[in-house]
C-alpha cells in the first residue's frame, strides 16, 4: 500500500524524523483553518499517488489564509494523471537552503535493501541516476542488519555531505531506516531531504510503501486505507476476502491460481481482438485454493454486480480443488443468486475429478452454463458471448 | 537423476499438526515422499496417525534431525512465525527447506533469505507449490498425479500455471517440476533451477514460466544465452496486465516500463528460447521440439 505525503509525514514523525508541521484539510474552509493554525506562510500540497504534481499545478505557496483557502479550491478536484485530488495537505513554509535526495528500498534483483541519496534533491531521481549515476550514492544493505548507525554514515561519508551536518544527517538517516524497518515498509523516500537557512535536516517531501503482507503487525493500519481511492468492488471483494481487481472490459474471469488468472486474461484479450467490440477482460478474480460454494458465490456475485460485464469465464485447474466441488459451487451460487444471475457463464473444468464436475454441470442443465473443454476453446467461446451481446445493444 | 529431491530424501514437516499441514503430509505421504517428523514448537512428543504410521512430533527442527536424519524441510507454519521456523531449519542444518506459506512479510523473506545463503542452504519460496519429481518424490503440494516422468525440466513462479503445464504434457513427462514463488523475495530462482537442469542428465528440454512484475525473466534469458544449451521453451503470463496493479503475486506488477511481460519475451528470444503466447501454444512449442529431438 502506497501512502499518502501527510500519511508519510505523520509516520516520520512518530519515528522521531524531522517534519515540518501539516494539517490535511478536504475543503478549502479546511485549508483556511489549518493555515491560520500555523501561521505565516505556508504550502497546500496536493495529497495524490502519483509523481509531478507540482508541474500539474498542485503545489501552490500561500501567503495568507485567504490566498490558502483559495489554492485549495483550485488544487481539490484537480485531476492529475488521472489520480482525483480529494485532499491537500497545507504545510508550514520552509527555508530551504540545500535540497538532498535520500531513499531506501527493497532491490528484487539482489533480494537485500539499497539506499541511495544525492547531494542533488528535488529533482527526478530517475533522471539523474540516469545522466549523472555518480552523483547517485548506491550501498547495499543486509537485511539482517538494515540501514543501521554504521550504513548510515558510511552513506553520509560517502556522498560528501559537509561536516557541520553530517552527524545529523547520519541521525536522520538512522531514524528513517527505523521507519523501514518498523513500519515493513518496501519503500521509504525522502525528496527532497532539505537544509534550511538555519542550518537543520528536515525530510520535506515523504514516499512511503508498506507491505501488504505485514498487516498482521500493525493492527492500526485500517485507519491508513484510501477507501475513496478503491473501486467499490474492489471493496466489496476486500471484504469478502476475495483476489479482485477490476479492468475495463466485458468477460468477468473467475480461476485459481494468481497466474491462471494472469493468464487467463491473456488468452481473453487474444480471442476477443479480432471480434466485432474487441471484447476484453473485465476483471481479475483469483478464488485461490479450495474454491468452496461460497467462495464462488461471493466471486460471481461481485463479477455480475459490474454492469460492463456480458459474460463469465469460470477458468478452473483442479491441483488439490476437486472439480466437484467446483460444479458444486457454481451451483449453489446461481442458487443463492437466483435471478441476478442473467450472464451467460462459459466453464472450463480440467484437472481432479474434472468427469465428475463436468458430469455434475451437464445434469444440472442450468440454461446459462456452458461447458467448454479446453481453456483457448472456453476463452473464445466467452469472447464471442460478449462481442454479440455488444453488437446487439 | 532428478534435481534436489529423489526417493531417498528424508523429509520433515513444520506445521504438520496445522490443517493444511496434516492434509499435504497425507498426500505426500500417499505419493511415496518420506516423511520422517513433523516439528510444532510446543507440541514435541506427540505424533500423528496417517493411514497406519504414526509420525512423531518434535519441538525443534534440530531434534527431529537428529532422530531421523532428515535433510529436507517443507514449511507450513503461518506467516507470523514462518521466519522462526524457516531460521530453525536453516540452523539446524537441513540442506534443502521447502516453504509453502503464503503471505510471509518480506522483510521476514529478505532476512532468511540471507541466513539461508549464508550458510550455503537450498531455500525454495516462499508462496509456493513446492517440488516434484514425478514417480520419485514430492514436497510441497503440487498434485502427483497430473503427469508422469519424463525428460523436460520445468520451473514456474505460479502453482496454477505449474499444473497446468504439466497437464498440457503429461504424456511427455517431467523429470522435475519446481515452484519458485511468486512473492518479491524468493530463494531458488529461474536461474538456479536452469543451471540445475542443464546439469541434470535426465533433463532433455526445458520449460519455463514466468509472469509480470521485477526482471528476473530478464536475468534468466542473460544467463541462458551464457551457459545454457539445452532448449528452453518460455511462457510469461500477463500481456495484457494493466501498470500499477498487483496480479495476485505480491511480485506481480507492472510498475512503469519495467515488469512488462512484452520486454521479458524480447529479452528470452534474443537469448534464443521459443516464447509462447498462451499455454497451449508453449506446450505446442515443447512437442515441436521434443519431436525433432
Amino acid at each position: 500500500m502506497d501512502l499518502f505525503e501527510y500519511q508519510a509525514r505523520d509516520l516520520f514523525e512518530a519515528h522521531g524524523v524531522p517534519v515540518l508541521r501539516g494539517i490535511v484539510a478536504r475543503t478549502a474552509e479546511e485549508a483556511r483553518a489549518a493555515a491560520e493554525e500555523l501561521g505565516g506562510v505556508v504550502v497546500v500540497k496536493a495529497q495524490v499517488k502519483v509523481g509531478g504534481r507540482g508541474k500539474a499545478g498542485g503545489v501552490k505557496l500561500a501567503k495568507s489564509p485567504d490566498e490558502a483557502a483559495q489554492h485549495a479550491r483550485a488544487i481539490l478536484g484537480m485531476d492529475i494523471k488521472g489520480h482525483l485530488v480529494e485532499a491537500v495537505m497545507v504545510a508550514e513554509g520552509a527555508d530551504i537552503a540545500e535540497e538532498y535526495y535520500f531513499s531506501v528500498l527493497l532491490d528484487r534483483a539482489n533480494r537485500n535493501y539499497l539506499a541511495m541519496c544525492s547531494l542533488e534533491g528535488g529533482v527526478e531521481i530517475e533522471q539523474l541516476a540516469e545522466e549523472r549515476p555518480e552523483a547517485l550514492v548506491k550501498l547495499s544493505l543486509d537485511p539482517r542488519t538494515g540501514l543501521d548507525e554504521a550504513a548510515a554514515s558510511e552513506i553520509v561519508e560517502k556522498v560528501g555531505f559537509a561536516e557541520d551536518i553530517a552527524d545529523q544527517v547520519t541521525n536522520v538517516l538512522v531514524k528513517l531506516g527505523d521507519v523501514y524497518r518498523e513500519a515493513d515498509a518496501t519503500l521509504v523516500e525522502v525528496n527532497p531531504l532539505v537544509k534550511t537557512g538555519d542550518g537543520c535536516i528536515i525530510a520535506l517531501d515523504g514516499k512511503v510503501t508498506l507491505d501488504d503482507n505485514a498487516d498482521f503487525r500493525h493492527p492500526d493500519r485500517e485507519n491508513l486505507m484510501d477507501a475513496t481511492a478503491i473501486d467499490p468492488l474492489e471493496l466489496r471483494a476486500r471484504e469478502k476476502d476475495l483476489n479482485y481487481v477490476k479492468l475495463d472490459g466485458q468477460v468477468g474471469v473467475i480461476g485459481n491460481g494468481a497466474g491462471l488468472v494472469m493468464s487467463t486474461l491473456d488468452v481473453v484479450a487474444y480471442a476477443g481482438e479480432d471480434l466485432p467490440g474487441n471484447p476484453k477482460p473485465a476483471n481479475f478474480l483469483d478464488i485461490g485454493g479450495g474454491a468452496s460454494a461460497q467462495v464462488m458465490a461471493d466471486g460471481l456475485d461481485i463479477i455480475l454486480s459490474d454492469p460492463q460485464v456480458e459474460v463469465v469465464f469460470v477458468n478452473v485447474f483442479g491441483g488439490i480443488t476437486a472439480c466437484s466441488e467446483v460444479a458444486k459451487g457454481i451451483r449453489e451460487a446461481l442458487k443463492q443468486l437466483g435471478n441476478r444471475a442473467s450472464k451467460p457463464i462459459v466453464v472450463r473444468l480440467d484437472g481432479n475429478a474434472v468427469e465428475v464436475g463436468r458430469a455434475m454441470l451437464e445434469e444440472y442443465d442450468h440454461p446459462l452454463v456452458k461447458v467448454v473443454e479446453t481453456m483457448d476453446e472456453a476463452a473464445r467461446t466467452a469472447a464471442e458471448l460478449a462481442s454479440a451481446a455488444m453488437e446487439g445493444k | 537423476m532428478a534435481i534436489w529431491l529423489d526417493h531417498r530424501s528424508k523429509v520433515i514437516v513444520q506445521g504438520m499438526t496445522g490443517t493444511e499441514g496434516r492434509k499435504h503430509t497425507n498426500r505426500m505421504m500417499m505419493f511415496g515422499t518420506r516423511i520422517v517428523a513433523g516439528v510444532t514448537p510446543g507440541k514435541g512428543g506427540q505424533s500423528v496417525t496417517f493411514e497406519e504410521d504414526p509420525i512423531p512430533v518434535y519441538n525443534t527442527v534440530r531434534e527431529a534431525r537428529h532422530a531421523t536424519g532428515a535433510t529436507v524441510s517443507c514449511v507450513f507454519v503461518p506467516p507470523p512465525y514462518a521466519k522462526q521456523a524457516v531460521m530453525d531449519a536453516i540452523d539446524a542444518g537441513i540442506e534443502l527447506v521447502v516453504v509453502i506459506t503464503e503471505g510471509i512479510p518480506v522483510k521476514d523473506t529478505a532476512e532468511f533469505r540471507a541466513a539461508a545463503e549464508e550458510k550455503g542452504v537450498r531455500l525454495i519460496g516462499p508462496n509456493c507449490p513446492g517440488l516434484i519429481s514425478p514417480g520419485r518424490s514430492n514436497v510441497g503440494i503440487i498434485p502427483p498425479n497430473i503427469a508422469r516422468s519424463g525428460h523436460i525440466g520445468l520451473v514456474s513462479k505460479s502453482g496454477t500455471l505449474t499444473y497446468q503445464m504439466m497437464f498440457e504434457l503429461g504424456d511427455i513427462g517431467f523429470s522435475s517440476c519446481i515452484g519458485i514463488g511468486g512473492d518479491p523475495i524468493i530463494g531458488t530462482t529461474h536461474i538456479d533451477a536452469l543451471a540445475a537442469f542443464q546439469e541434470d542428465e535426465e533433463t532433455d528440454c526445458i520449460v519455463m514460466i514466468g509472469e509480470i512484475g521485477g526482471d528476473a525473466e530478464e536475468r534468466a534469458a542473460e544467463y541462458i544465452r551464457k551457459n545454457v544449451t539445452k532448449p528452453v521453451v518460455a511462457y510469461v503470463a500477463g500481456f495484457t496486465a494493466p501498470e500499477g496493479r498487483t496480479m495476485g503475486h505480491a511480485g506481480a506488477i507492472v510498475s512503469g516500463s519495467s515488469g512488462t511481460a512484452q520486454a521479458k519475451k524480447v529479452a528470452l528470444e534474443k537469448a534464443g528460447v521459443k516464447v509462447g503466447r498462451t499455454p497451449s501454444e508453449t506446450a505446442q512449442l515443447v512437442r515441436g521440439l521434443m519431436r525433432t529431438r
